[in-house]
């Protein structure tokens, strides 16, 4: 069983995209882990032996940041950003969108589910 | 497209002029300006300055972490959107 940065990756698939089960780790980076660990990344996850996990875990520590400390590192820049007081860090404390998007309408990946309002009626009908 | 490094940070000239005259004489009057797209420099570490919102000037106090940032980005230009009678959300805003 390969477990990388405390992450089983999945048997049956291709290593090159099993790396990508690690949180922080995408198509083209994996490809580059096994190019530099020197494993072809299209061998299979249950064909690796010992020595070719163990090279790719070591990539993977030395070079990169995944899991764990990559999710504190964004979490801690996007609170450094509400702490500052600045524009993107306001909306982040209001759960609105930070990047200019339209609120009128949609915006609903960052607002959740609409709260509809009791007694609110509907917008007159042009005749 | 990014500004190029080579010009350095973009800061209003009076401004920077300001700064600086309060750096020298170590003073920590207040700056006002008008101009929000002035980058935050080293130099105004621990000064306040009034940037201007299009109505107010907001006072921001400038730390470390805001350097690189605009000086608009401080002071918001819009009032915070609130419901008629939504007293909750407007105790909540008022606090901030």
């Amino acid at each position: 069983m390969a477990r990388i940065a405390g992450v089983d990756l999945p048997r049956e698939k291709v290593i090159g995209i099993s790396l990508t089960y690690i949180f922080g780790v995408g198509r083209s980076s994996a490809l580059k882990i096994c190019d530099e660990a020197g494993v072809p990344p299209a061998s299979k996850t249950f064909d690796l032996d010992e020595a070719e996990v163990i090279r790719l875990r070591d990539v993977i520590e030395r070079r990169y940041k995944v899991e764990g400390d990559l999710r504190r590192e964004t979490s801690l820049n996007i609170k450094m950003l509400m702490d500052i007081g600045c524009y993107r860090g306001l909306r982040h404390r209001r759960g609105l969108p930070v990047r200019g998007q339209r609120t009128h309408t949609n915006a609903r990946t960052r607002k959740g589910p609409r709260k509809t309002v009791a007694g609110k009626k509907k917008a007159p009908t042009k005749k | 497209m990014a500004r190029s490094i080579k010009k350095g940070p973009y800061v209003e000239a009076s401004l920077e002029k300001q700064i600086q005259q309060r750096n020298e004489s170590g003073s920590k009057q207040i700056v006002r300006t008008w101009s929000r797209r002035s980058m935050v420099v080293p130099d105004m570490i621990g000064h306040t300055i009034h940037v201007h919102n299009g109505k107010l000037f907001m006072p921001v106090f400038v730390t470390e972490n805001m350097v690189g940032h605009r000086l608009g980005e401080f002071a918001p230009t819009r009032k915070q959107a609130v419901h008629a009678g939504d007293r909750k959300v407007k105790q909540a805003s008022s606090r901030k």
